[in-house]
């Protein structure tokens, strides 16, 4: 009996849509937020991350909107990150039905950020969003960091190093994504994930990569990761969230069934 | 029949729409209102005293708004109440969160910290704060438990663990490095760490049982 590792779909949502594409079975409308959701909550996911990229004004109001659409109706907790840069972003996100906020590169430009976002808010729904790249060589002990713009804009800021500074400054949660993985279906960076989960105090969710339900369970087990997050092998329908947790559990991960 | 007003109570502390809307979910026919009302509050049918954040501002909260008076009077009149997360911990009689805070002293016992040394059966380091989907093992009947399967997981977020006095009020338990109580009861008053809004099908059973009850155990 211990606490389960969670299982974290993620919708990247522009204007209200889900894009990359969803395709489950028996729903046409595809791209709508809410239904998927939905099914998502239906099928025993364990959270919700909602990521934002509409880069209008307009489209942010009808983010709000959605947000509150799933929130009324799904009660699983739910983040949403993407543009959060003011303690007024987080408070309309909140007020909308988010449990937490993922705060990215807000936290690079301003890490008091954080902390006044923690100190207002409470650790609890406050989430630090990660984008690591491998900078060291093959061969040399592994060194990541910080990338902004979608892992095209070098920081300098050491990955495993910001992760536990964003800890102390009052993030309960981290969200890691290795940017060498996004979009690979290779798997976790499983090295950045392992060296920040033993950085910090506080829960890692891993994510960037998964291509199949073994990777999961690397997250977990060598990656050492409290949650571990996937969006296109669920959205195709490739694996189910039950598939998956059935998998997991087989694997000797302790999950929610 | 006369519908069922729930109120929950606000104090300034976080969203309580979660806790809104899942009661309106479970319970259509109910009026929920969220308040900071006493006479909304005391009119109410059944009221939710919820909770998030650092036990000092919500504690501070509580007294601006005159509710450390007003919640041990509505608990005294014998209305369900159901205490949710740091809700359950005000409602204690001391947590050892912001240097030592006094609380409201309406279940005997303390709220202390889980430690930066948690750790588990293998000797490995746990995180905190205790975030995610943990089993809940019930030790009595109780009509809140009704439907819920023992050892059914609820989802936790806290730093700051309930241990009670009373080993009799303790009706449900978790393990995370530790055993601590997550489930209090004492005649109307029920008190939880987790967030049932937030816990699927077994949380919003949870606050069905809680719309449809009478306050007795």
């Amino acid at each position: 009996m211990a606490l389960a590792k969670r299982i974290i779909p993620c919708l990247d949502v522009d204007n209200g849509r889900v894009v990359k594409g969803v395709n489950f079975v028996g729903i046409r409308d595809a791209g709508d937020p809410v239904e998927i959701a939905k099914r998502y909550n239906e099928q025993g996911a364990d959270e919700i991350t909602f990521l934002d990229i509409t880069a209008t004004h307009e489209g942010r109001d009808t983010t709000v909107h959605t947000v509150e659409q799933i929130a009324s109706e799904v009660f699983i907790p739910l983040t949403v990150g993407g543009g959060i840069r003011t303690i007024d972003d987080i408070r309309t996100m909140l007020n909308a039905g988010a449990d937490k906020v993922s705060i990215n590169s807000a936290a690079v430009h301003n890490p008091d950020f954080v902390r006044q976002a923690s100190d207002r808010f409470g650790a609890q729904c406050i989430v630090v969003a990660i984008d690591a790249k491998r900078v060291s060589a093959d061969g040399e002990p592994g060194r990541w960091e910080i990338f902004t713009h979608g892992g095209r804009k070098p920081t300098g800021i050491d990955a495993v190093a910001w992760a536990a500074k964003m800890a102390d400054y009052g993030a309960g949660e981290i969200l890691l994504t290795s940017m060498d993985r996004d979009g690979t279906k290779n798997g976790f960076d499983l090295g950045v994930t392992r060296a920040i989960s033993d950085a910090v105090p506080v829960p890692v969710i891993a994510s960037g990569g998964v291509g199949n339900l073994q990777h999961l369970v690397d997250g977990v087990k060598e990656g050492r990761a409290d949650a571990v997050l996937a969006a296109s092998i669920f959205h195709f329908g490739e694996y189910s969230v039950p598939e998956a947790k059935a998998f997991m559990q087989q694997q000797g991960v302790e999950v929610r069934l | 029949m006369s519908t069922n007003r729930i109120a929950v109570i606000d104090y300034g502390m976080g969203n309580l729409h979660s806790v809104a809307s899942a009661l309106e979910h479970v319970a259509p026919e109910a009026q929920v209102t969220i308040t900071s009302e006493r006479a909304v509050i005391e009119q109410a049918d059944r009221v939710i005293f919820p909770g998030v954040g650092a036990i000092r501002d919500c504690m501070a909260e509580i007294r601006n708004s005159g509710f450390d008076a007003l919640v041990p009077e509505v608990i005294a009149s014998g209305k369900p109440v159901l205490g949710i997360c740091v809700g359950m911990q005000a409602l204690m009689d001391h947590s050892e969160e912001n240097n030592g805070v006094e609380c409201l002293g309406q279940l005997p016992g303390t709220v202390k910290f889980f430690g930066k040394n948690l750790l588990d059966e293998q000797g490995e380091h746990l995180k905190v704060p205790h975030m995610g989907w943990n089993q809940v093992s019930q030790l009595t009947d109780h009509p809140l438990w009704q439907g819920i399967e023992n050892g059914s997981r609820f989802y936790f977020v806290h730093s700051f663990y309930v241990q009670a006095e009373k080993r009799e009020q303790v009706v449900g338990r978790c393990h995370y490095g530790l055993d601590f109580d997550v489930a209090l009861s004492d005649r109307n008053l029920f008190a939880v760490q987790f967030h049932p809004e937030k816990s699927h099908t077994a949380g919003l059973q949870l606050l069905k049982n809680f719309v449809n009850w009478n306050g007795r155990v």
